[in-house]
């Protein structure tokens, strides 16, 4: 599966999953230790307060409706003991105000219900690296270089000029570089919009810009991965 | 409760007893007030008039001694009235006038007193009382002068007769009055009741009546059937959602559960199954899809996303969902281009309006898109706009495509409808719908135009300022 090939790059992770319908956090469970990561679980709201007080985890899965204490207080909770674990909310309550509620809780990203494994793991992943990763000023992937100061983009010796737009979009691709990013992650982190556009549009901006950064090299950097999103990492490895 | 309970329970009769209690006390005040009043003026006059009688007789009496005085007092008593004359000897032995008898000790004061009498030529008739007066005269004689007091007396009962008269008119008035005016309210009352209680049982149709005065009443029973009015509104919404809903749904679900059914039955290897498997992925995803749209434009007409408003430019937005969009118009051979230099000033909800925003264009791309190898005539090109028209934000976006046809305009817009040939086309189909109720959400509206050829949807919002001037 391309979840799995993609786990291959990224490190193993620990996660927490906070979950009050069992058959989801099952699902949940399993799937992320197919992926390679190890996944723990909390049936409610205090026990996963608890857990995630105690025991060192990378993410948090949060639902946000658990009994005995629902899910935003628990990350509410673990912010005030100064716990900054990345917490990902998942919600059946997916309007743009909740979302709003759920990150001004102290939540760091947000998935309305149904959700993708695909989308979720994606994001996980991102929040992970997130929280050890560093800025830095320039990426490189392979013979790609992005430079975040003075807006340039070279593979190999060829400088290549990109639109304001298809620079930030390379920019997000490379920060996550080795990551699988879904196209509503991209949406939402280079056009700031939340909603689902419905058609490829998102398709349509990653061709063009696979054919400015990857035409005409021997090994493409920018990879479709089927069901999930899009990675860009250097082929070779 | 009896039918007379509940009206001396009515605030008009409470107010109308208050009322009562404070004018007859009023009344009782007045007419006391103006009986004392009559009293003291009466008695001034008569004073006076005594007054000026004992200086003329005791001027009679140093002109012409005991003798003068005698015959004027007789000639005086003779005259018919209520003037009372008494001459004494310092003994008090009577020597003229017309005074029967006194209380005693009466004429040994000088000065004023009030005093029961008898008229000497009516010695058994029963006493009167009078005000009257002593003088010493020289040699120990006294003059006593007086008037009789049953015309103060007579007048004063008038006085308190009619004062307890019109206390008591008042009272029956008021009660009266009251009674009328409370029962109307009553009845008034008891009609919109009534009405609200057939409301209530389910027929939401109903309104309440409307005298047509005006009054504190009307205006009451005009705002209670405003807010019946958008109750019915939404509750009609809340049933088009539930048979959208089921319609929008049942339709994917069952080719869902079909699609399922078939390939346990005719699946033959594993990549049966995953293509299989796969298929229903989609189809799932497509149906979170038409839910997700369906939810949000239910949101939108109730009126709950209104929170998160916040002031934004329009043109910004038109730019960013065009750029959005470019690419994918490009593809389809449109040419996308934007109109939107001058900024646009909106204040509502950027996800939703950009949301909206994007459903036209998409629509636009779809439609145009397919019609463009048709319409080789028409320059494919596709159009926004953002542009700010007195106090109105117009977004607009016009395609060449095949348009809506004008008797189809109204009802493509309408919540939750959607046009015939749109359900064959991929994508929820609800975008104009979304549209039309984010639109209606900021207080706006959802315009369809001809764009000779083609279709022109205007975004209508109202301007920030004027909008933060509403919210």
């Amino acid at each position: 599966m391309s979840a799995k090939s993609n786990a291959k790059v990224a490190r193993t992770m620990r996660l927490l999953i906070i979950e009050d319908d069992r058959d989801a956090a099952d699902y949940l469970v399993k799937a992320f230790r197919e992926a390679g990561h190890v996944a723990d679980h909390a049936a409610d709201g205090e026990e996963g307060l608890a857990l995630a007080s105690h025991e060192r985890y990378d993410v948090l899965v949060v639902d946000r409706l658990l009994p005995k204490l629902d899910g935003l207080s628990v990350i509410g909770a673990l912010r005030a003991k100064g716990v900054s674990t990345p917490a990902l909310i998942l919600s059946a309550l997916g309007a743009v105000d909740d979302r709003i509620k759920g990150l001004r809780a102290g939540g760091d990203d947000y998935l309305p219900k149904p959700y993708s494994f695909a989308e979720l793991i994606a994001r996980v992943e991102v929040l992970a690296r997130r929280h050890g990763g560093r800025e830095e000023t320039v990426y490189r992937v392979g013979d790609l270089e992005l430079d975040r100061l003075s807006h340039r983009v070279l593979r190999g010796k060829d400088e290549i000029v990109l639109q304001p737009r298809e620079f930030r979009l390379l920019e997000y691709l490379m920060k996550h570089a080795g990551q699988v990013v879904t196209r509503t992650m991209l949406l939402e982190n280079v056009w700031d919009y939340h909603f689902d556009p419905q058609t490829n549009v998102i398709d349509v901006h990653i061709s063009r810009l696979r054919s400015k950064i990857d035409k005409g090299f021997a090994h493409p950097l920018l990879h479709t991965v089927r069901g999930a999103g899009y990675v860009i990492r250097d082929g070779a490895r | 409760m009896t039918a007379l309970g509940k009206l001396l329970r009515t605030t008009a009769f409470r107010l109308t007893l208050v009322y009562l209690l404070v004018f007859a006390l009023f009344a009782a005040f007045l007419l006391g007030f103006l009986a004392l009043n009559t009293r003291r003026m009466i008695n001034d006059q008569i004073m006076r008039t005594v007054d000026s009688e004992i200086i003329d007789l005791t001027n009679m009496f140093e002109r012409a001694g005991l003798r003068g005085l005698i015959v004027a007092v007789d000639t005086r008593s003779g005259n018919p009235g209520s003037s009372l004359y008494l001459v004494t000897t310092a003994s008090g032995d009577g020597l003229a006038g017309n005074v029967g008898s006194l209380e005693p000790r009466v004429i040994e004061n000088t000065g004023w007193s009030e005093t029961a009498y008898r008229r000497l030529e009516q010695p058994d008739s029963e006493e009167h009382t009078a005000l009257v007066r002593v003088v010493r005269l020289p040699a120990g004689f006294r003059l006593l002068v007086g008037r009789d007091l049953a015309e103060r007396e007579r007048l004063f009962s008038i006085v308190a007769v009619a004062g307890r008269w019109s206390v008591a008119i008042v009272v029956v008035l008021g009660l009266v009055g009251g009674f009328f005016v409370s029962r109307r309210v009553l009845q008034r009352i008891e009609a919109m009741s009534d009405k609200a209680q057939t409301i209530m049982a389910g027929d939401l149709t109903g309104r309440l009546p409307i005298a047509g005065t005006g009054d504190e009443l009307d205006r009451l029973a005009a705002n209670l059937n405003a807010m019946l009015e958008r109750i019915e509104a939404l509750m009609r919404g809340l049933k088009e959602v539930s048979d959208n809903v089921a319609h929008d749904l049942r339709t994917p679900l069952t080719r869902l559960r079909n699609r399922c059914e078939a390939a346990l039955r005719a699946a033959k290897s594993d990549s049966d199954y995953r293509d299989a498997i796969e298929a229903t992925i989609e189809e799932s995803d497509q149906l979170i899809r038409v839910f997700d749209a369906l939810l949000m434009i239910a949101r939108a007409e109730s009126g709950e996303p209104r929170a998160g408003m916040t002031a934004f430019d329009a043109a910004e937005i038109a730019r960013d969902v065009s750029e959005l969009y470019e690419p994918v118009a490009d593809e389809k051979g449109l040419a996308l281009h934007v109109e939107a230099a001058s900024p646009a000033p909106v204040r509502g909800n950027r996800e939703l309006i950009g949301q909206a925003l994007a459903n036209l264009l998409d629509n636009a791309i779809k439609y145009a898109g397919a019609a463009t190898d048709r319409a080789a005539g028409a320059a494919p090109e596709i159009v926004v706009t953002a542009e700010t028209r007195g106090d109105q934000i117009m977004l607009g976006v016009g395609d060449r495509g095949p348009g809506i046809p004008p008797a189809d305009r109204t009802r493509a817009v309408e919540r939750f409808v959607r046009l015939e040939q749109s359900r064959t086309e991929p994508g929820s189909g609800l975008g104009l719908s979304l549209a039309s109720a984010v639109a209606r959400l900021h207080g706006g509206e959802l315009r369809l135009e001809d764009n000779a050829p083609g279709l022109r949807a205007l975004l209508i919002l109202p301007r920030a300022d004027v909008a933060r001037g509403t919210s």
